[in-house]
């Protein structure tokens, strides 16, 4: 398969993998709370729905038109990137983690900008709050990932998993367990769960991520919806191939990158499954207890760089 | 008990209330239309021992005006606002008479509870806009929430002024489901104005119908005998068991404990369904009426035995989270002075150290014992109502078990009025009912939410806006029945 197949292969598993985890995670919340719950498809299909609708702006609000396409496109770009079911992706010379990182920021601006362009306080409120965590979360996210590099010397995505599937002892190392644990607990923050925020709630007060897309409704609401999951199954899958990178094809035949998808899914899965269930346990943070939550995310991935370096 | 009515000049009304205030708590500022002259009626009560002081002020129909009590009682101020919106009298000398009740868009004069009000006439424009206390400084902004929300909330319109996080000041502005009840009850049978009292607020039927009958029968003269009282009592109890239950639920959710509120649910609707089955109503409807009340089933001692473990449990869950924890403790506190100033009724005034219980006050039958904890906070209010569940539920089974429970017995007076005070879930519950040839003249009620919802505006201080609807829900106060 060609570069460019590989790339569009997992833009597309990105997109639907992303909507099929948040059902996934709406599902097991709904068993927890004693409910048959949604189909696992449910965000899917809401997606396609409003996909036919036709989206209402706030007056003045030509930024919303504008957001959902850049949310889209970041994300997807650094899904094309990023190595998830094989390192031979289109761009992987490119596939920098400053780059990856870069990406998402760059959307979780589109974002803020968005909830600001309405003057609505809600839309005010939840761009203020995310740019807070965002300004805790991204240093953690790219100390984290640099943790990872340390052993291969090298920041870029594709090198670094090279690295890893030829030295499979290095992911039992103190640091590679460290920048793991340090990396999931970005992960819950950048993509809205709990206990930073709750992705269930119709309190608009205490929303961040939702009190932002209050205002987007049809096709711009499918695409902020859709750009949402699909960062919630790009972190989960880099998460999981910089954690457990077996399975990663590092060929380019189409066998090994079929199995690469399945082993990416099914690690991606149990991964949400494992947050969704660590979620119905857990209570959301007073909002001020999050910078000390994100900065033991930071503290975390600090100490698996210097152990990284350290013990060699 | 018994309940003294004292006539009084309005230029007495003064000193007389603020002797009374020493010992007293104004429960209620009760103005009737009478054609050509309109009296308003103070209502003072203090207990144990019972006691209830009227003081009856007569004024001209034209111009009516009293000298405000606003500087003596803060409730004074709050009812003399609502007097003024409803019957045009002015309280001379409120040091901030803002309209209350009334309606925006309500045309200059229009006094809805007059008795030449009239049907409502057409909608006039917003000449009066509400006015919030603009707080003003460097970052200082306003959010505006509601009166349509997300969820299935009751509607009421909250004006925040946050400085980053932290609210500084909380306007709420109410009366969107203003129904007009008070003037609905006019020429009512006794049995329809209990019917109408169980719809003031759908999560308190018993204690507002308990309320409504306790005055008709006093203003009829009935003595309803003790296994009627029994039967009230223990419904008054199973209501602020399930109340208290789902309010328990409900505070987990808006921490994100969504599997403590479904099992909270779960015994929510156990409880409905005895409750139906004890009363042919999932909301206790139908069983208090004047001089009767009998239940269609048994009380159910092995269910409330069983509920209470379950609460014991899902509670437990709740406070071994460590993070819930953190969230309810220190959040909004209302400290003993400010409640005892606003005249905070209830659990929220329970949990802030005041011992204010009707059902102590002014009973009618024979009750749980009351509790008082302090703290003041959300956590506080968390434990108090957590603490009612478990003595009401130890109570109920007692009485299921056929203990003999004996109460007073109430008093009757042929002034064709009659005073029920009730201790509901929420907090005391009061109803006055004049009757003018066994039809209801004028029907008045006091749920608590109305003096509860400022102290709700003043523990907010300083608490951070993602904490106003937990903050919010430890207050749990009625929208319908506030507004009326």
């Amino acid at each position: 398969m060609t570069a460019y197949g590989l790339s569009v292969v997992q833009i597309l598993a990105v997109a639907v993998g992303g909507l099929l985890l948040t059902g996934l995670m709406a599902k097991v919340r709904a068993r927890a709370e004693g409910r048959v719950g949604a189909p696992v498809t449910q965000p899917l299909r809401e997606v396609v729905k409003w996909l036919g609708r036709e989206s209402p702006r706030a007056t003045g609000g030509a930024l919303m038109g504008v957001v959902p396409v850049v949310l889209l496109v970041t994300t997807a770009l650094a899904a094309a990137i990023a190595p998830l079911a094989g390192v031979g992706t289109a761009g992987a010379g490119g596939a920098d983690a400053l780059v990856v990182v870069f990406l998402l920021l760059t959307g979780s601006l589109a974002l803020a900008l968005g909830g600001l362009a309405t003057a609505t306080a809600f839309g005010g409120m939840g761009a203020s709050r995310a740019m807070t965590l965002s300004a805790l979360t991204e240093p953690a996210l790219l100390v984290a990932v640099a943790a990872f590099a340390v052993p291969g010397r090298s920041m870029n995505l594709a090198t670094l998993v090279r690295y890893s599937l030829a030295h499979p002892a290095g992911v039992a190392s103190p640091s590679h367990v460290l920048a793991t644990v340090a990396l999931l607990m970005v992960v819950v923050a950048e993509t809205g769960r709990m206990p930073v925020d709750n992705p269930s709630t119709h309190l608009e007060l205490t929303m961040i991520h939702e009190a932002m897309v209050l205002e987007y409704g049809g096709r711009d609401y499918a695409l902020v919806s859709l750009g949402g999951s699909m960062r919630l199954g790009l972190l989960l899958g880099l998460l999981a191939t910089l954690a457990v990178p077996w399975g990663v094809a590092p060929s380019d035949s189409v066998p090994a990158l079929g199995l690469g998808l399945v082993l990416l899914a099914v690690k991606a899965g149990a991964l949400a499954l494992g947050v969704a269930l660590v979620e119905v346990r857990t209570a959301k943070l007073r909002l001020f207890r999050v910078p000390e939550l994100l900065a033991a995310g930071f503290v975390l991935a600090a100490l698996a760089v210097v152990v990284g370096v350290v013990v060699r | 008990m018994s309940r003294r009515v004292v006539p009084t000049a309005a230029g007495e009304v003064r000193a007389r209330a603020s002797a009374l205030l020493e010992t007293h708590r104004l429960a209620a500022i009760v103005p009737h239309d009478e054609g050509t002259r309109l009296k308003v009626v103070y209502v003072f009560l203090a207990g144990p021992p019972d006691d209830r002081v009227e003081l009856e002020v007569l004024l001209d129909a034209v111009a009516p005006s009293v000298p405000s009590l606003a500087d003596l009682s803060f409730p004074a101020g709050r009812f003399e606002r609502a007097m003024r919106d409803g019957f045009g009298v002015e309280p001379v000398g409120h040091p901030n008479p803002r309209p209350l009740s009334r309606h925006g868009h309500w045309p200059a004069g229009y006094h809805p509870l007059r008795r030449d009000a009239g049907p409502r006439p057409p909608l006039a424009s917003d000449t009066a806009p509400f006015p919030f206390s603009p707080v003003e400084g460097t970052g200082v902004y306003e959010i505006p929430v509601g009166p349509v929300h997300a969820g299935l909330i009751e509607p009421g319109h909250f004006r925040f002024s946050v400085v980053g996080e932290t609210i500084l000041k909380m306007t709420p502005r109410l009366w969107f489901v203003l129904r007009g009840l008070e003037r609905l009850a006019e020429g009512c049978t006794p049995e329809r104005l209990v019917e109408l009292a169980e719809r003031v607020s759908g999560d308190s039927a018993v204690a507002h119908g308990v309320a409504a009958a306790l005055a008709l029968e006093e203003a009829l003269g009935i003595d309803p005998g003790p296994a009627v009282s029994r039967v009230r009592a223990s419904l008054l109890e199973l209501e602020r068991v399930t109340r208290h239950v789902a309010g328990i639920g409900a505070l987990a959710n808006d921490v994100g404990l969504s599997v403590a509120h479904a099992r909270a649910l779960t015994l929510v609707e156990r409880l409905s369904r005895h409750g139906a089955e004890l009363t042919g109503h999932r909301l206790l409807r139908g069983v208090a009426r004047p001089g009767t009340g009998t239940l269609r089933a048994p009380l159910d001692g092995v269910l409330y035995r069983e509920v209470a473990e379950r609460v014991d449990e899902l509670v437990g869950s709740v406070l071994a989270n460590t993070v819930a924890v953190d969230r309810f403790g220190g959040t909004a506190v209302l400290c003993a002075e400010e409640a005892r100033r606003l005249g905070t009724l209830g659990v929220v005034a329970r949990a802030s150290g005041l011992g204010v219980d009707a059902r102590v006050e002014h009973p009618f039958a024979p009750s749980p014992p009351t509790r008082v904890s302090g703290g003041g906070d959300v956590r506080a209010r968390f434990d108090q109502r957590l603490g009612e569940v478990r003595d009401s539920l130890a109570w109920l089974e007692r009485v299921a078990a056929g203990d003999e429970v004996v109460g007073p017995s109430p008093s009757r007076s042929r002034d064709g009025a009659g005073l029920g005070v009730v201790e509901g879930w929420r907090g005391a519950v009061v109803h006055r009912v004049t009757l003018d040839g066994g039809r209801v003249a004028r029907w008045s009620v006091t749920d608590p939410s109305f003096l509860n919802w400022p102290a709700l505006a003043l523990a907010l201080r300083d608490t951070i806006v993602p904490d106003f609807p937990v903050a919010n829900k430890s207050f749990d106060l009625s929208y319908a029945g506030n507004d009326l």
